[in-house]
């Protein structure tokens, strides 16, 4: 589905990412994991053209990734940031429907689709006239999910959803995103910090440090087989200092 | 939002367009009579515009359109037809380089360029230089000759005469005077200087009102330095076939004022409180046995045809700015190398003082409206410009991402997410230009374009307070509410969610 070739990228003096290949398959999780500056965002910008790359190349269904095909991908990307990165001057449901009145969607055709996201997400109904500033923490991301899936997309790139959370919010919803997940069968792409959400959601976890990938595979390869000393260091970090802590591991 | 916007201002040029219609058209057979900013000449032309109004002519007058070069400049273009001049001015300073020996040359000079002067008034008002009494009697000054034996005394010049040619430079050569406390300043101000011990010595017409009001001292021009200012009005040579009966009101006027009847007509107006119209009607319905009634305008028609003529140099000026500077800001946010330029050469623009600019504006555009609109426009650009880019430029990186990853296109992103969300610091740019625009536009009456400024600049020339506060108090309220209606319409446009984030 999305295919990386000897992607890099530079910015300035630190190299984010050294070459990369990486794979996505279709109707697959990946999870890209690592620590703080690791060049995991930079890793999903280059899948949707935000960032370009210096070298290689990305491929999006056998689309070269240009600035002429760009836009076009786009469409059949969802995008989901922290916070939602939702427009603040328009309503909910405004965000959610831009890209299909840009397109020129039928109304009904957009009433239709948002009704059903909004059962899809448990979203409110009536909360959907409201504007982001008025909405909670929780509700603004899923009001980014419902956004980012307007148009059906093949794939779903998410950064950090649920980071800026408080914890049983983020609980609450990393079990209903997963079931969405399943349900819609999507491609999806997901970056995180966090080793227990990474391990929750993905297929394929991809740990990255300093513009690498160091290791590639499930969570039980990760752990039985590192394939790196920091491999084993960014799990047992990552446990913390409670050793029994709740997390499956 | 977006159309309601486009709609709005739509309905603002809509809306500037018609007051410019309905603002003072000029007929093509109109007479133009112009007259200097002061006293004297504002009478002299109202006394022709009342008599070629007698002689059946259509004819306006625009008052107090500045200074000599002003006028003379008007005159040649055919923006005016006639004013009142001298000729010691045209000899000495128009056109002073020709070195005209007598009155013929003068006037052949004067049909070279298509103008023809009338027969004198018949009163010479020339320069004099004036101190306070008392302090000439304690200082024992009669003569200018005797300024040399008092270095330190302090001299206050009207802005005319201090930079004409024959005005101080030449007095100061003639006379070696060694003063060096030398200042410019209104002439109307320099008598109430005069009168506080400010300054010293001041130039002065010798038909001046103020002279025997102040009980000033004249100084004898024992050196006989300064020529003589037979009063005249200049004409364009056109109006010979153009308007017959306008020369024949000219001849009307020959020899008919003497320095007594003007000084008087000046002190009927300055201190008497008279208008001009009134004291030039009382004057030719005496000397001429005309029976000429002037109507005095109400203060609110004067007030109506002020606000008039205020907001059609605001709106249409404003309306223009907006349109351009938004592009314009939108421009140096996409391409920051013509951004550099563009805010440089707006910034720029804004620095020039206000006089200036509309000063600048007179040799193109020539005197009145289009001017003072045009100075305006230039003044409301920067803050319109520079807001709009720092409006755009403040989206943070999420949204401005956001965007793109929805696989908006940029004229999408421009409209729908771009140019509202930046909408809150366009509107308090916009809202700025309106302020300053409404009280700079108050100097567009010293280029003839009306406003509240009319009755300021009457006021100071006048020392009549009531008329000034008539032209800055409706000044002041405009600005108010100009304020409070940009603040209205922040209300009404923008969305609840922005509005939200501003007060958190």
């Amino acid at each position: 589905m999305l295919t990386l070739e000897q992607a890099a990228k530079r910015f300035g003096e630190t190299q984010a990412l050294h070459p990369i290949d990486l794979t996505v398959a279709p109707g697959r999780t990946l999870v890209v994991i690592g620590p703080s500056g690791c060049g995991k965002s930079t890793l999903l910008g280059l899948m949707n053209g935000l960032v370009s790359p210096d070298a290689g190349r990305v491929t999006f269904d056998g689309t070269v990734l240009t600035r002429e095909t760009v836009t076009a991908v786009r469409r059949r990307m969802g995008y989901v940031i922290q916070e939602g990165g939702l427009f603040p001057h328009v309503t909910a449901a405004a965000n959610i429907t831009l890209m299909a009145r840009v397109l020129g969607w039928e109304r009904e055709r957009i009433t239709a689709r948002l009704g059903a996201l909004a059962r899809l997400t448990h979203f409110p109904e009536d909360a959907l006239v409201r504007y982001p500033g008025e909405l909670s923490g929780g509700q603004r991301q899923r009001v980014g999910l419902m956004r980012a899936l307007m148009l059906d997309p093949d794939v779903l790139l998410l950064d950090e959803p649920l980071g800026a959370l408080d914890p049983l919010i983020r609980f609450e919803l990393q079990a209903e995103l997963r079931a969405i997940f399943s349900r819609l069968a999507k491609t999806v792409v997901m970056v995180t910090h966090d080793l227990a959400e990474a391990a929750f959601f993905a297929d394929t976890i991809v740990l990255l440090r300093a513009g690498r990938i160091v290791q590639q595979g499930g969570i039980e390869e990760l752990s039985a087989a590192p394939a790196d000393p920091f491999v084993t260091r960014f799990i047992e970090a990552q446990r913390g200092h409670w050793p029994d802590a709740g997390v499956r591991l | 939002m977006i159309p309601a916007r486009s709609k709005l201002a739509a309905a603002l040029m809509a809306a500037a367009v018609l007051l410019l219609c309905a603002g003072p058209a000029q007929a093509a057979d109109e007479i133009r009579i112009g007259s200097k900013k002061f006293t004297e000449s504002v009478i002299l032309g109202e006394a022709l515009r009342l008599l070629v109004r007698e002689a059946g002519l259509t004819v306006r007058h625009r008052r107090e359109l500045g200074g000599t070069a002003v006028l003379w400049n008007a005159l040649l273009r055919g923006e005016i037809d006639a004013y009142p001049e001298y000729t010691g001015t045209l000899r000495a300073e128009t056109l002073a380089r020709l070195n005209l020996a007598d009155g013929a040359a003068l006037e052949k000079a004067l049909a070279a360029r298509g103008l023809r002067m009338s027969p004198p008034l018949g009163f010479n008002n020339t320069y004099a230089l004036g101190m306070a009494e008392t302090r000439a009697a304690a200082l024992g000054i009669a003569r200018i000759s005797d300024l040399l034996q008092h270095p330190g005394l302090r001299f206050g010049f009207g802005n005319e005469f201090i930079n004409r040619a024959d005005g101080w430079p030449a007095l100061k050569r003639r006379y070696q005077l060694p003063q060096r406390d030398v200042r410019g300043l209104d002439h109307d101000l320099g008598y109430r200087g005069l009168a506080a011990g400010e300054i010293d010595v001041m130039d002065l017409y010798s038909t001046d009102a103020e002279i025997a009001y102040y009980g000033l001292r004249v100084l004898a021009d024992d050196l006989g330095h300064f020529p003589t200012y037979d009063a005249v009005f200049l004409y364009r040579a056109d109006l010979e076939t153009r308007a017959p009966a306008a020369i024949g009101a000219l001849a009307q006027l020959a020899g008919r004022i003497d320095e007594k009847a003007m000084a008087r007509l000046n002190t009927a107006v300055k201190l008497g409180g008279q208008s001009e119209s009134a004291a030039a009607a009382g004057f030719l319905n005496a000397r001429l046995g005309l029976n000429i009634e002037v109507a005095e305008a109400s203060i609110w028609a004067r007030l109506r045809q002020r606000t008039v003529e205020h907001l059609t140099l605001v709106m249409i000026s404003l309306s223009a700015a907006i349109a351009l500077a938004i592009p314009l800001g939108i421009l140096a946010y996409h391409k920051p190398g013509a951004g550099r330029f563009i805010l440089g050469a707006a910034g720029m623009i804004q620095t020039l003082p206000a006089l200036a600019l509309l000063v600048f504006m007179i040799p193109v555009l020539g005197i009145g409206g289009p001017p003072a609109v045009v100075a305006l426009f230039l003044y409301s650009l920067l803050p319109i410009i520079r807001n709009t880019h720092a409006g755009l430029a403040g989206i943070g990186t999420p949204l401005r991402q956001s965007a793109l990853a929805l696989g908006m296109g940029l004229r999408d992103r421009l409209l729908r997410i771009e140019l509202p969300l930046a909408a809150p610091v366009i509107l308090a740019g916009i809202k700025t230009a309106a302020v300053i625009n409404v009280g700079t536009a108050t100097l567009g009456a010293l280029i003839g374009a009306g406003g509240y400024g009319q009755p300021i600049l009457t006021g100071i020339r006048l020392d009549d307070t009531g008329l000034i506060l008539e032209g800055a108090v409706p000044a002041a309220l405009l600005a108010l509410a100009a304020q409070g209606g940009f603040e209205m319409a922040e209300r009404l446009w923008i969305p609840r969610g922005l509005r939200a984030r501003a007060e958190t």
